[in-house]
């Protein structure tokens, strides 16, 4: 075992590749001891709280879609449901049953996207997706397989894969005919196996060994594993309803970052799969349980590249919990899919689970219908601090353990993309 | 990528993001069945979101995102200067995009809204066109896969690309679609460029007119025919505002 200590490490990622939106990360090691690391945020800001602002409630959840190209079905959602909550509007059962439906196929769509497309290439020591077209024609054959589901199913569910326009104040404007209900449900089955294969294959790469405990949090779920509003809960014991989510994420400037950084009870959480994972883990389907148990995954697990397991085992959750929707639907004859409502100046909150962990959005309303103010929490944003306090202590025990600059730098990037940040959503 | 032996050229692309969410870059994994091909046909040698590979010898850039800070001004430049075809990907490159929405606000009032008194580098919301010349645009929020294969295939052949000279009242009509304004629900499809396989009409929700003015649009027609649906100026203005499609256009409402 090498024990020399490297003396001298410089490490400068800029920006780090294969995640969404521009970070850098900057590591100088100076006589064996940790000088600098930093987890620099450079993306430009489109200041979205500003640009709600004048706008009518109903062309908000629009906008709020395009926060993000990857998690646009959540923000739209979250648009639209923190506005709903402020009127006072019940939607209808099966608009709900869509809207979940849409986050469940948005879920599968980022989660297959950072396994197979960003995380992938790191187990196999290349450069991107690119190559294992060549090398690893069936892993490259089930990611597309998956992925080409979720993004049917985004489709049908939302209208599209990425900024949907379904969803209005009050439900969404079309339940999904039957016959195309049924040919999802075909697509469904066919796309099982090659999620069974994906945890073959996956489960045979080990993933570093590294831990720092840290707080989670999430929704709460009471005996299900929930994506679309309810309380918060962190594993240090905190628990508040959705319209305290600012006593939950404490927002914070720091001056080497354009997005904002959060802090609960100590100086970093996490949210994310691993957060759901570790809450709620008694909610998951079934199915998805029965996958956690054979891959020997109990709460809690303090590694931060699990979240790439908890990704891979949340993929069971959604497409199992999506089959049981789904037949729900077509056996319904239920068409009511938006509720009226009545104007008023209001305020209101929505926290849901986005595939990168939980998401806040606020709108105050005036009388005319217009937004006057807005505040969206991405969970990006609240996991920056926990992959800075995960780097330093990572960087330190990795010199100590005498790796080099290599290791290294391969190590710390391998850390951010488990977090599968969306960085540009974080700053938004 | 060879058929009957004759090798065609593989150009050497790269892909870039600026002030933006992503998206369109995202649309191009997407449609997993032609991705093998889609690659074949191209040769990735910097594309961030997806790979750690990087050169800088490419030839056809795409650009998503507005351009709002010297460090992207500098930027698109150095990437103009490289580039013998550059390609503008998006509503935000090509028309600023909902970007434009905080052009109704001063910057410092934009920045005190979100940062408080915490500096922040920002400047106006440009088009890529604005800063360098740009050779094609690639419209939408997001784009379109299908188009985007489309237009990689026209290059690599060496034909021109033409965009459709139609509306999305064309392409909505094709699939025998009730009006959605009929349905209550305001639409920009009539003064809009068809390509979009008229997605957010048959999906109910009205055009928003992401992809830009259709050529010889009949503005004066839209406003008489919306206004007489019960539409108030207000949400027409609101609606041809959204990706500042129309910006300049006189006869639509504009906002506040």
């Amino acid at each position: 075992m090498k024990v020399t200590v490297e003396e001298s490490v410089q490490i400068d990622v800029e920006p780090i590749a294969r995640v969404e939106g521009h970070g850098n990360i900057k590591i100088r090691v100076e006589d064996g001891r940790l000088a600098e690391c930093t987890w620099e945020v450079v993306e430009t800001p489109r200041f979205f709280e500003k640009m709600f602002q004048g706008l009518s409630i109903e062309t908000a959840p629009l906008l709020a879609a395009r926060v993000c190209g990857i998690c646009s079905i959540s923000h739209a959602l979250s648009s639209a449901r923190a506005i709903e909550r402020g009127l006072g509007i019940e939607v209808p059962e099966m608009a709900s049953k869509v809207r979940l439906l849409a986050k469940h196929a948005e879920t599968l769509q980022s989660h297959a996207l950072h396994l197979f497309f960003l995380v992938a290439p790191d187990l196999l020591g290349v450069g991107s997706a690119i190559p294992l077209m060549e090398t690893h024609p069936e892993l490259i054959s089930i990611a597309t397989q998956i992925k080409g589901y979720a993004n049917k199913a985004s489709d049908l569910f939302a209208g599209r894969t990425s900024h949907p326009m379904v969803f209005t104040i009050g439900g969404t404007t079309q339940r999904p005919r039957q016959s195309q209900l049924l040919q999802l449900m075909v697509d469904l089955e066919e796309t099982l196996p090659s999620l069974w294969k994906a945890l073959e294959i996956l489960r045979c790469f080990s993933l570093p060994s590294f831990e720092r405990e840290t707080e989670y949090v999430s929704l709460k779920g009471n005996g299900n594993y929930p994506f679309i509003g309810g309380d918060l809960i962190s594993s240090d014991g905190v628990i508040k309803p959705e319209d305290e989510y600012r006593a939950m994420t404490n927002e914070y400037m720091v001056d080497h970052s354009t997005s904002k950084f959060a802090k609960l009870s100590r100086e970093s959480f996490a949210v994310g799969a691993l957060a759901r994972f570790n809450n709620n883990y008694s909610g998951l389907h079934p199915t998805a349980r029965e996958v956690a148990e054979e891959l020997g995954l109990n709460p809690r697990i303090d590694n931060p590249y699990y979240h790439n397991l908890a990704q891979l085992i949340e993929c069971f959750h959604v497409i199992y919990e999506s089959r049981d929707l789904i037949r729900e639907i077509i056996e319904s004859t239920d068409y009511e899919v938006a509720a009226p409502y009545e104007i008023k100046a209001c305020e209101g909150v929505s926290a849901l689970e986005a595939p990168r962990g939980i998401l806040y959005h606020y709108y105050q309303i005036n009388k005319q219908g217009l937004i006057e103010r807005a505040d969206c929490v991405i969970p990006t944003g609240q996991n920056h601090a926990n992959i800075q306090h995960d780097l330093e202590e990572l960087v330190e025990q990795m010199t100590a353990e005498g790796k080099d600059e290599a290791e290294i730098s391969l190590l710390a990037q391998m850390l951010v993309r488990a977090y599968d940040p969306c960085i540009s959503c974080s700053v938004h | 990528m060879k058929y009957l032996g004759i090798e065609l050229p593989k150009p050497k692309v790269a892909v870039f993001g600026f002030t933006g969410c992503e998206g369109c870059q995202l649309q191009l994994a997407n449609n997993e069945q032609n991705l093998k091909d889609l690659f074949g046909l191209i040769e990735v040698v910097d594309f961030r979101l997806i790979s750690s590979d990087k050169l800088d010898n490419f030839e056809i850039a795409f650009v998503e995102g507005s351009i709002t800070t010297e460090h992207e001004i500098q930027a698109i430049k150095a990437i103009r200067s490289q580039a013998k075809v550059l390609i503008a990907m998006g509503a935000c490159a090509c028309l600023g995009g909902v970007n434009n929405l905080r052009a109704r606000f001063q910057i410092p009032d934009i920045v005190a809204e979100v940062y408080g008194e915490h500096k922040i580098e920002t400047g106006p919301v440009r088009r890529v066109a604005d800063i360098v010349p740009v050779d094609l645009e690639l419209p939408g929020c997001p784009i379109s896969k299908l188009e985007f294969e489309w237009l990689v295939r026209q290059l690599i052949l060496g034909i021109e690309p033409h965009f459709p000279r139609y509306s999305v009242c064309v392409e909505c009509k094709q699939r025998i679609n009730t009006c959605v304004m009929d349905m209550g629900t305001l639409c920009l499809g009539p003064i809009t460029m068809a390509g979009c396989d008229a997605v957010c009409p048959r999906n109910r929700a009205g055009c928003w007119g992401c992809r830009g003015p259709v050529e010889e649009a009949n503005y004066e027609s839209l406003v008489d025919v919306l206004r007489e649906h019960g539409f108030t100026d207000a949400q027409i203005a609101e609606r041809a505002s959204f990706f500042n499609a129309f910006a300049g256009v006189e006869v639509l409402p504009s906002l506040g």
